[in-house]
């Protein structure tokens, strides 16, 4: 029986994750689509998701049987891992050290690139194009799946989590159809830096959990992890930014003096 | 067989980009299961530090990551 009342934070942490997700493959498939071809970006898009489809279909039931606190820990240290690495790039990316994500500059790449493999104009299949799209629904698809088990699996929110990822997936393509453009102005950087701490907290919740830990407050340490990763975001911004203005400044000394 | 290497690294990219981050992260976490328990630190404190090691090493990487 799912717990409605509980149900928001995984639908909301499913949702937002997803959105980036199927935002960076909506580009791949607008490159394709856009230089090789409709028919065969679509065909790789929809390949993509059906072997995806698969692949839980198979796996996901046996999720269920694994005992809780394995699955805690499992799941928790996952989380950790990818939610620390989003967290740490939209840091650094806030702070100037790496360059914001740029939808339009990846689509102008993956079309160069594509143009410059040759079209397919003779031949009955455009495998090339069907692969691009194939593997590119197919990755982002993968964390897609990563995110809805890792904030479902563990409370039987399955339903809500997915219905979250559903969710963005169809907000996502539709503003595709309509705009046919990358989606460059979704801020994906605020995106990743919110996902990144609502998956980092709930990694360090339930690794915790299935550690045996009495975390204070119960439910209520997420929203208490969430601050503290919050704020140690916001110093993160402020050292690296500092870092990276004495750097600039000892590389523009050297380089006068030299 | 070249695409299943790229499909690994591509996975593994999922969860590992800098090296030296996640494995700080790895070493912190190993260290909250069994050295936590072994130094008889309260149950209550356990989940707290935890934390508090993930967000001093988030910190310490980006500082280190903009100085390259």
């Amino acid at each position: 029986m799912i717990d409605w009342a509980h149900a928001g934070t995984p639908i909301v942490a499913s949702f937002l994750a997803s959105l980036v997700e199927f935002v960076e493959a909506l580009t791949i498939v607008l490159a394709v689509g856009t230089v090789r071809g409709w028919r065969p970006a679509i065909a790789g898009a929809i390949g993509g998701a059906a072997f995806l489809t698969v692949v839980v279909a198979l796996f996901g039931p046996a999720v269920g049987r694994v005992p809780l606190h394995y699955l805690q820990m499992v799941i928790g240290t996952l989380l950790l891992f990818f939610g620390l690495r989003w967290l740490r790039k939209a840091v650094l990316r806030t702070a100037g050290v790496l360059t914001m994500h740029d939808e339009e500059a990846i689509y102008r790449r993956e079309t160069a690139a594509l143009r410059s493999g040759g079209t397919a104009e003779h031949a009955k299949t455009d495998w090339v194009a069907v692969a691009a799209t194939f593997k590119a629904v197919l990755l982002e698809g993968l964390e897609v799946v990563f995110i809805v088990l890792a904030t479902g699996a563990v409370g039987h929110m399955l339903v809500p989590a997915s219905l979250g990822a559903a969710a963005a997936g169809v907000v996502v393509i539709g503003c595709g159809i309509a705009v046919h453009r990358p989606l460059a102005r979704v801020p994906e950087n605020a995106l990743k830096w919110a996902v990144g701490l609502l998956l980092s907290a709930f990694g360090a919740f339930w690794l915790g959990e299935g550690l045996g830990y009495r975390w204070p407050g119960e439910d209520l340490a997420v929203p208490g992890l969430v601050a503290m990763l919050l704020a140690a975001s916001w110093v993160g911004v402020a050292l690296a930014s500092q870092a990276r203005g004495a750097a600039a400044g000892a590389s523009s000394s050297a380089g006068a003096a030299g | 067989m070249s695409w299943i290497a790229t499909t690994v690294r591509e996975i593994w990219g999922l969860f590992v980009e800098d090296g030296s981050f996640a494995a700080a992260i790895a070493l912190w976490l190993l260290a909250a299961a069994v050295v936590l328990p072994a130094a008889h630190v309260p149950v209550q404190w356990r989940g707290p530090a935890l934390a508090l090691g993930l967000a001093a090493i988030l910190i310490e990487n980006v500082r280190r990551s903009a100085r390259r």
